[in-house]
């Protein structure tokens, strides 16, 4: 899980799996807002850097692009 | 077809993602023929501008919210989808819709625009910061991309002369063909698969089109690699911060200075030509000083717009908000919060109309409930009056200075009640709601456009004056009035204004203000204090029955210290740090905001706590023996 990954992790996307996660968004949603975001299967995936809170948020190089998500939202990518 | 039609006027529409350059494209082709206004019920801005092209069609140019989907997930968002289908009433749907994308990132525009197309309006593709991605070895199959998308494609470099020659020659080509495009559409939120689907194409298509340089782009994730490492990030926020309030508090206030000097000048020369009387009263202390403490607050406005847009051009915004996003979320905030609220420390006029910077409405509506309660600049004059003659001059521990000590207190004080209000606010008024997951793209650092900087800087302090001042200007009429009716009887020997409705009221709420330890001439004080805060003080002196001159302040600061106990100072300061004292900052609030709702929200909620603050620290006060 991308929630979980540390600075310096790369790897690529696996699946979306937003049933199980905490985030106050409604699955769907949060799995359309990474979609769009580029999160898709095969993406590849580098995390850049960390809060200093509790390691959180994230940012993340998504392919060519970088986002910033908070590790809660992050735990419903999965990485292969 | 004859020529009127051909040159019948046009509606454009720009749509876009966050950060494509959209603005900056919009300020090339409208310049400073800009308007900014409110969609009707909501507190989205619409701004719109109008331009000409080549063949003479006039143009009105619509710059819709970025947005990364149709689907419609914040209001702002819903006005890009409505606009874009159509379903706006009162509104035809544009003419033909400008998909802006940033040629160096152009992943997630695609996917939009494929979206875009399941619209069936009339669509162009802007390739915008052409050059920059040439530059980065970028290249683009410009026809074979437009046979695979179905979309006619042009390129643009928004910030250079000539950069959009040919968007407007193909507009014109495109507007000539589809002069009655009006198609019926059959539009849905896309699901989950579809979305995925459409961002496989998108790739596929970027895939067969557009070769991407061997090496990316690194001079970002170099900067980013100070810039956003968790302790030598915060410290860049600092210094930029530092940067900031210098700027906002010593830079501006020459001119500042000036302004206001120049606005006494013109109010005595009015004084000393008209007799005196109502009308000279009018014009000098009604219009001229209302105007003038509007206009006044001018250079810090323009300078905290200045950073703030050069921040966010150059991308830095986005960091910010990354850097502050937890350190903030404790108290229910958003991490964009962070730089309205500490542009309201200089004033909160500019930090609410910072707000706009938020693009979820409730977190926006938060951080301009709680703006006011940072300490603005209007408050020192009254806290440094009022603490210079009741707080002893003396060090303690031997270094650090009781009056600056009390000044921080004060300062903390209106921080920590912002946190706190803020808090309570997440736990009361959007129980219900979902709070904005942060997930942002963080753009590629750019260099700022300084044309395009300097549009928007304008537009801001145009609307400044044209929109608040109205409203403050007649707020300053009311209070002049209520200051100066009724005219005291002949013979009169106490100043005018103790004859004045303002007196009345400053009488009729004394048994009100009692607990709090104020007298009806301070009650009568803080009446002119709702013009702009800082008024109290020349008030108080005018109460007091105190001759002005240049040692004005000292006089007042000496009889203060004669007839208040140190309970009720430390009251007024109390009274000070929550009060709704200044009718400027409830006029942008309504304007910003868009209801009056909002603006009794924000004086009943200050109003309880300057009450209860104040009554709080004068009974214990007293109870010390302050009394």
């Amino acid at each position: 899980m991308l929630g979980n990954a540390r600075r310096g992790f790369c790897g690529t996307v696996h699946a979306i799996e937003a049933q199980d996660v905490t985030s106050t968004l409604h699955p769907t949603e949060l799995e359309s807002r990474l979609i769009e975001l580029g999160f898709v299967e095969g993406a590849r995936i580098e995390v850049l850097h960390e809060g200093i809170i509790g390691r959180d948020p994230i940012a993340v190089r998504v392919d060519n692009n970088t986002v910033a998500v908070r590790r809660r939202e992050a735990m419903a990518v999965v990485l292969g | 077809m004859s020529s009127v039609v051909e040159l019948q006027s046009l509606r454009l529409a720009l749509v876009g993602t966050p950060n494509c350059g959209k603005t900056s494209l919009f300020n090339a082709l409208t310049g400073s023929r800009q308007r900014v206004a409110n969609y009707p019920g909501v507190t989205v801005e619409r701004k719109s501008g109008t331009f000409t092209t080549p063949a003479g069609r006039n143009v009105t140019l619509i710059d819709l919210p970025g947005t990364y989907s149709l689907r419609g997930r914040s209001p702002d968002e819903d006005i890009t989808r409505d606009m874009v289908l159509g379903r706006f009433p009162n509104e035809a749907p544009p003419d033909l819709v400008l998909c802006v994308a940033d040629s160096t990132n152009l992943r997630l525009t695609f996917r939009l625009l494929l979206e875009l197309k399941q619209t069936r309006r009339p669509l162009l593709l802007v390739l915008n910061m052409f050059d920059i991605a040439t530059r980065r070895g970028v290249q683009v199959d410009l026809e074979r991309l437009s046979a695979e998308l179905g979309v006619p494609v042009v390129t643009s470099i928004a910030v250079r002369k000539g950069g959009t020659e040919a968007l407007l020659q193909r507009t014109d080509e495109l507007v000539a063909q589809h002069v009655s495009a009006e198609v019926e559409n059959n539009w849905k939120p896309m699901t989950v698969a579809e979305l995925r689907a459409l961002q496989r194409e998108a790739d596929r298509i970027i895939a067969a089109c557009i070769s991407l340089p061997a090496r990316p782009e690194t001079l970002t994730s170099r900067i980013d690699q100070v810039v956003l490492h968790p302790v030598a990030g915060l410290l860049v926020l600092v210094l930029i911060l530092f940067l900031m309030f210098q700027a906002v508090f010593s830079w501006a206030q020459p001119v500042m200075e000036l302004f206001s000097d120049s606005f006494a000048a013109l109010g005595q020369v009015v004084h000393d030509n008209l007799p005196d009387g109502l009308l000279q009263s009018f014009l000098q202390n009604g219009v001229i000083s209302g105007v003038g403490s509007v206009v006044v607050f001018l250079p810090q406005i323009v300078l905290i717009f200045l950073f703030i847009l050069l921040l966010e051009d150059f991308g830095y915004m986005a960091r910010a908000a990354f850097l502050m996003d937890r350190i903030m979320g404790g108290a229910g905030l958003h991490g964009r919060a962070f730089i309205p609220l500490l542009s309201s420390f200089a004033c909160a006029i500019p930090g609410i109309m910072a707000t706009r910077v938020i693009d979820n409405r409730r977190d926006r509506l938060t951080t301009i409930l709680i703006a006011p309660l940072m300490t603005c600049s209007a408050r020192i004059p009254v806290y440094t009056l009022i603490i210079s003659a009741f707080v002893p001059a003396k060090q303690i521990w031997g270094w650090v200075s009781l009056q600056g000590l009390v000044m921080f207190g004060l300062y903390a004080a209106g921080i920590l009640s912002a946190l706190a209000v803020s808090f309570v606010i997440k736990l009361t008024m959007w129980r219900d709601y979902e709070p904005a997951p942060f997930m942002l793209e963080l753009p590629d650092y750019k260099l700022p456009r300084l044309r395009s900087v300097a549009i928007g800087v304008y537009t801001r302090a145009k609307m400044f004056l044209q929109r608040a001042g109205t409203t403050i200007f007649s707020m300053m009429v009311l209070i002049w009035f209520l200051a100066s009716f009724p005219r005291p009887p002949a013979g009169a020997t106490e100043p005018d204004i103790n004859y004045s409705l303002a007196s009345m009221i400053g009488h009729a709420l004394e048994p009100l203000l009692a607990p709090l330890g104020f007298n009806w001439q301070i009650a009568v004080a803080l009446i002119p204090g709702m013009a702009a805060r800082e008024v109290a003080i020349a008030a108080l002196g005018t109460v007091y029955a105190i001759e002005g001159g240049k040692e004005a302040a000292e006089q007042i600061g000496q009889v203060l210290a004669s007839k208040w106990s140190l309970a009720t100072a430390l009251s007024i300061l109390a009274w000070y740090i929550f009060a709704p004292q200044c009718a400027s900052t409830l006029a942008v609030i309504r304007r910003e905001t868009g209801s009056w709702r909002w603006v009794a929200v924000s004086f009943t909620y200050m109003m309880t706590l300057a009450y209860f603050a104040s009554m709080a620290t004068y009974q214990i006060a007293r109870g010390l023996g302050a009394g």
